[in-house]
């Protein structure tokens, strides 16, 4: 699972994908690369243009520019030998309220000339297991709950053996039960070989599943590569416990670091985001120590991926359109 | 409960089911495609098995019958006197309930659930979201109109037979049957009259298929199942109020309802041919145009419902 790999190792790669719709830029030219074999997380905001990636991606939508390969296969030319290798849940489950779910299967099933009918009714069944949904396979979806529909929707993605899924917000409306579910399936899933692309808004999933991961940002891709490689870039920070807080400040200021101010601090707490690389953290003891600053506590945080989420992404509300 | 075990393989059991997933690269080539009948069957399956369906062809079915009912119990009162074409022939022979059922349901009745069928074939898909699901199946863009188009075709059939069977049968519960007299003066037997009733219900689902083609394409135009409904309904009357202006009789021949009630050229002796051969060229006409616009919109369609 290497980020770095050539195309042929690729099962995503996009270049210079850009989608418009009139004048709104929805993707604006995406470089993706999503390793053979990777679960990949695709992060980001509500409205930052991941899902009209995947449906660019998929064929659904057409690229105003760049192209998509799957497999090393251009997309959307090669979208019927494509395809059948991929399952997809995209932008939440939908289904025909007046039908079973084991009817809605079968429905979307022959769909796709390569499922063969003779084993149709035990891959439903299997799909079905799979998710937990063989006790609700011949009730009409309309009395499904969301989490069940978000269930039945996965379980059409495993109708199949698929060499990629890609899962848009796959926990979207699952309680807390059912995203465990949802995970431990990704991994094993993941384990037997099958690439996964998983969108997602919540980065505590991707956290916990995924080894590789992009994220987007108005329509632009602003990070991507291994979970680690995405850690590391984020930024360390330095939280120091000291009675000589102003002292400490005025250390770390000469420094050229920038601490945070009195006001907001705890009293006794100095914390500074350790933005000057060449600056060993163990140099900045040494001034503070030659400057009469007595330490308590000194201890550097590697910064989390969460950090490093808000700090691409924007914070709260603050979502560029 | 998710298992997290071995999943739906197409492979031996035996086999790990790591390495039977490793292997698939080339699978789907290998498998060789089905012709893709089980997607229309399973369309099929979908459109008849909506209660929707089998209420409009129960109001379709109540046509004729009201017909039946109302005219018995009017012929032991007194005359015939105007009315749709075929009406007063009903109390002789109980088959013409269903000529005059069709007479009847052809400006508006059979437009109108003929609009909802085709209205809804690309539409109602959309508006589901199921439309994403079909298309990355794949179930092919092309492959997909063809099912949808020959499901509302079928359901053109089941429209125009709904209505000359009962018709038939009600006819000939309340009024009975026998050697039917032609327009042309002739005098054919039970079996002869059958098979033209049956002639007569192809004319009309040929009529109806040249609308459902519109239909089909304006379904292409839009999420909103309801609006291409309406859309193809109200363009149906429109058409057929601009067929009874003099003023546009130039306009008329390329009208798609222009030959919707000429199936009388069925009911002579010998059959005249005429009138299909002009109906089916033009609704042929109207299919190909309105099938091949919605290719076009909706091979490149960007689904996004």
């Amino acid at each position: 699972m290497n980020g770095s790999g050539t195309s042929a190792a690729l099962a995503i790669e996009t270049s210079g994908l850009t989608k418009r719709f009139g004048r709104q830029t929805a993707v604006d030219s995406l470089n993706l690369a999503v390793p053979h074999g990777s679960v990949f997380g695709f992060l980001g905001p509500n409205g930052s243009g991941k899902t009209t990636t995947i449906r660019v991606m998929l064929g659904l939508a057409g690229a105003t520019s760049g192209s998509v390969r799957i497999f090393g296969q251009e997309m959307p030319a090669h979208l019927r030998s494509v395809l059948p290798r991929v399952g997809a849940l995209i932008e939440g489950p939908a289904f025909y309220p007046f039908l079973s779910g084991a009817a809605n299967l079968r429905r979307l099933d022959t769909a796709d000339r390569h499922a063969p009918a003779a084993t149709r009714r035990r891959r439903i069944a299997e799909a079905l297991e799979r998710v937990g949904l063989s006790h609700a396979a011949n009730k009409k979806v309309r009395a499904y709950s969301l989490g069940m529909k978000q269930r039945l929707g996965i379980a059409n993605a495993l109708l199949m053996p698929r060499q990629l899924l890609v899962l848009d917000e796959p926990t979207n409306g699952l309680d807390p039960q059912g995203t465990r579910e949802v995970r431990s399936l990704v991994r094993s899933l993941a384990g037997e070989g099958t690439t996964v692309f998983v969108s997602s808004h919540l980065l505590s999933e991707v956290e916990q599943i995924c080894s590789h991961a992009a994220v987007m940002r108005a329509g632009q891709l602003v990070a991507q590569g291994t979970l680690d490689e995405l850690r590391r870039v984020g930024l360390t920070h330095l939280n120091i416990q000291t009675p000589d807080a102003n002292a400490a400040r005025a250390v770390l200021r000469r420094l050229g670091l920038e601490p945070d101010g009195t006001a907001a601090a705890l009293d006794g707490q100095v914390s500074t985001p350790m933005n000057r690389p060449d600056l060993l953290p163990e140099n900045i003891a040494a001034a503070l120590v030659a400057d009469g600053v007595r330490i308590r506590g000194f201890v550097v945080e590697a910064g989390s991926l969460e950090d490093r989420y808000v700090e691409l992404t924007g914070e709260g509300f603050d979502v560029v359109q | 409960m998710l298992h997290s075990g071995a999943g739906p393989n197409t492979t031996a059991g035996s086999e790990p089911a790591g390495s039977a997933r490793l292997e698939q690269p080339s699978a789907p080539e290998n498998r060789r495609a089905s012709a893709g009948w089980a997607l229309f069957g399973s369309e099929l399956s979908v459109l008849f098995r909506r209660l929707r369906t089998w209420a409009m062809l129960l109001a379709l079915a109540a046509v004729p019958v009201l017909i039946a009912v109302v005219v018995r119990l009017a012929a032991d009162e007194g005359g015939p006197g105007g009315g749709p074409p075929f009406l007063n022939q009903i109390t002789q022979n109980g088959l013409f309930v269903a000529l005059t059922g069709l007479v009847v349901s052809i400006p508006l009745f059979l437009p109108l659930t003929i609009s909802v069928v085709a209205g809804d074939t690309i539409a109602g898909e959309a508006g589901h979201g199921t439309l994403r699901y079909l298309l990355t199946a794949p179930a092919g863009r092309l492959r997909l109109l063809a099912v949808k188009y020959g499901a509302a075709v079928v359901f053109c059939i089941a429209a125009a037979l709904t209505i000359v069977v009962t018709g038939a049968l009600i006819g000939t519960i309340l009024f009975g049957t026998g050697p039917v007299t032609l327009l042309s003066g002739d005098t054919i037997g039970v079996g002869d009259s059958l098979v033209r009733l049956l002639l007569v219900a192809v004319y009309v689902a040929l009529s109806l298929a040249g609308l459902a083609a519109i239909g089909l394409f304006i379904s292409t135009l839009t999420e909103v199942p309801v609006g291409a409904m309406a859309t193809t309904a109200v363009l149906a009357v429109v058409t057929q109020i601009v067929g009874a202006l003099p003023q546009l009789d130039w306009l008329h021949p390329w009208l798609f309802t222009y030959h919707w009630l000429d199936f009388a050229d069925l009911l002579r002796q010998p059959i005249s041919w005429d009138a299909f051969g002009a109906n089916a060229l033009l609704q042929g006409g109207y299919i190909a145009v309105f099938c091949a616009l919605a290719y076009s919109r909706f091979s490149t369609k960007d689904v996004l419902s």
